[in-house]
């Protein structure tokens, strides 16, 4: 049967791997091609690399990192973070990337999300949701803008929507978790992926073996991304999966 | 030994150019049927679906050529789509005929989210000498073999399906082996090494 998905998520900024230390900013965890071949080699199944770079020539880098992570990496990675054209998801492809993930740039023109169907086939193409309870209960809200502005567009429709325009995945963060190391959003992500046609990948929250254990047996999700507790070294990949193992999650090990 | 990888420009080959570099394994690009010969072992990556590659392979000439090759014996390496084509029609595309070259149809998974994405267990038919494993799918069509006997390895996915075939000067992957980490890359270094 088919396996679940762990997936790790590398912040690059301006070519290097950063991680967000608590009122200090961005620190550099080091070069995203060696942290990649490092969780290729712990068991990854894919990963993810965000572009948060300020800068012109900060996004221009993105494009070396990408080539330079594809000469060597075995496994399939998404680039995301910032992508607003169907030429520049063209670029991220040409350069290596298996998938690109659009956000902000997708809400904004939802056609898009077409463009990159037809012209490079869904399966390269993700939907990242920045999803938020909404205050007045019953459901939850898109986000855009790296999460500081609120749309009040209802975060399932607009993931129907798109999965509808040819988007081939859902990665879907809970807003609310995320960061808090208390678990995925397991009612957000039941929704989802009783709904949609198309995997959803979970994002959000993940604090330990048990988040990812509650998100693939009560929430369904068909892969779960997580940065902190592996960037922190608080579990391998590797760690994670016999875990999951043991608790009869079909995981590759 | 150079290989050749067929580019009928269908998509981005990059992946597997990539893969074969990795490999140390030389190669070169063809385009045509033209440009196609008997002699080297060829190298078929499919992206797309079923008709609109047959449509390309007609436009370029590489349909007969392929077709040739291989029944003269050239070793043949067909992924994804590649081996799709292979087969004699798909319900992907109703009334394109396949090249035929294996007996057969493709279809349609019909339970689970499709297409199929993500990493599967794949099985070796008893006494291949290959090894089971994990390997990366991204399908929503699948072969059927009308002989069984072809098939190299089986996965499932709601259903028991053919996930590489091997068969005389033809070896075909539905998954994609230059994403399938340590062990797709064993599985190429491995046909490469036969050659």
């Amino acid at each position: 049967m088919l396996c679940k998905r762990i997936i790790p998520c590398l912040d690059v900024d301006a070519g290097r791997t950063v991680k967000g230390v608590k009122f200090q900013g961005l620190r550099d965890v080091g070069d995203p091609v060696e942290l990649a071949l490092a969780y290729q080699e712990q068991g990854a199944d894919e990963l993810v690399f965000l572009d948060i770079s300020a800068t012109i020539e900060g996004r221009r880098t993105m494009l070396d990192v990408v080539e330079n992570v594809a000469r060597d990496l075995m496994i399939p990675f998404t680039v995301g973070g910032g992508v607003s054209s169907l030429d520049e998801v063209k670029q991220l492809l040409a350069h290596g990337a298996d998938k690109v993930s659009v956000n902000t740039a997708a809400v904004k023109r939802p056609g898009l999300i077409d463009e990159i169907a037809r012209d490079c086939g869904s399966q390269c193409c993700v939907l990242a949701v920045d999803a938020k309870r909404k205050a007045t209960g019953g459901g939850w809200e898109v986000l855009i803008n790296g999460g500081r502005l609120p749309t009040g567009l209802d975060a399932l429709a607009w993931a129907t929507e798109a999965a509808q325009r040819g988007a081939g995945e859902i990665l879907l963060t809970s807003w609310d978790r995320d960061g808090t190391l208390e678990g995925f959003d397991l009612e957000l992500t039941a929704v989802f992926t009783e709904s949609l046609p198309v995997p959803v990948i979970a994002s959000g929250g993940a604090g330990g073996p048990e988040s990812f254990v509650r998100v693939f047996k009560e929430a369904n999700a068909d892969a779960a991304l997580a940065a902190s507790i592996f960037h922190d070294g608080t579990w391998t990949v590797r760690a994670l999966k016999l875990e999951l193992d043991k608790q009869d999650i079909e995981v590759r090990l | 030994m150079s290989l050749q990888l067929v580019d009928y420009g269908g998509g981005n080959i990059g992946s597997i150019t990539r893969c074969l570099e990795r490999l140390k394994a030389q190669y070169r690009l063809v385009g045509s049927g033209d440009d196609l010969t008997g002699g080297s072992p060829i190298v078929f990556p499919g992206v797309g679906s079923f008709g609109a590659c047959l449509e390309r392979l007609a436009r370029s000439g590489l349909d007969t050529a392929l077709r040739e090759a291989v029944k003269s014996g050239t070793p043949l390496l067909a992924i994804c789509v590649g081996l799709q084509v292979l087969m004699e029609r798909s319900a992907e595309s109703p009334g394109v005929p396949g090249l035929g070259l294996i007996p057969g149809e493709v279809v349609r998974f019909t339970q689970g989210k499709v297409p199929q994405i993500g990493w599967n267990r794949i099985e070796p038919r008893a006494g291949s000498g290959f090894e089971p494993g994990h390997v990366y799918f991204v399908n929503s069509y699948y072969a059927v073999p009308a002989d069984e006997s072809v098939v190299l390895y089986w996965s499932d996915y709601h259903v028991r399906f053919c996930a590489a075939i091997q068969t005389g000067n033809i070896t075909a992957y539905q998954f994609h082996p230059e994403k399938s980490g340590e062990f797709g890359h064993k599985l190429l270094r491995r046909w490469l090494d036969a050659l």
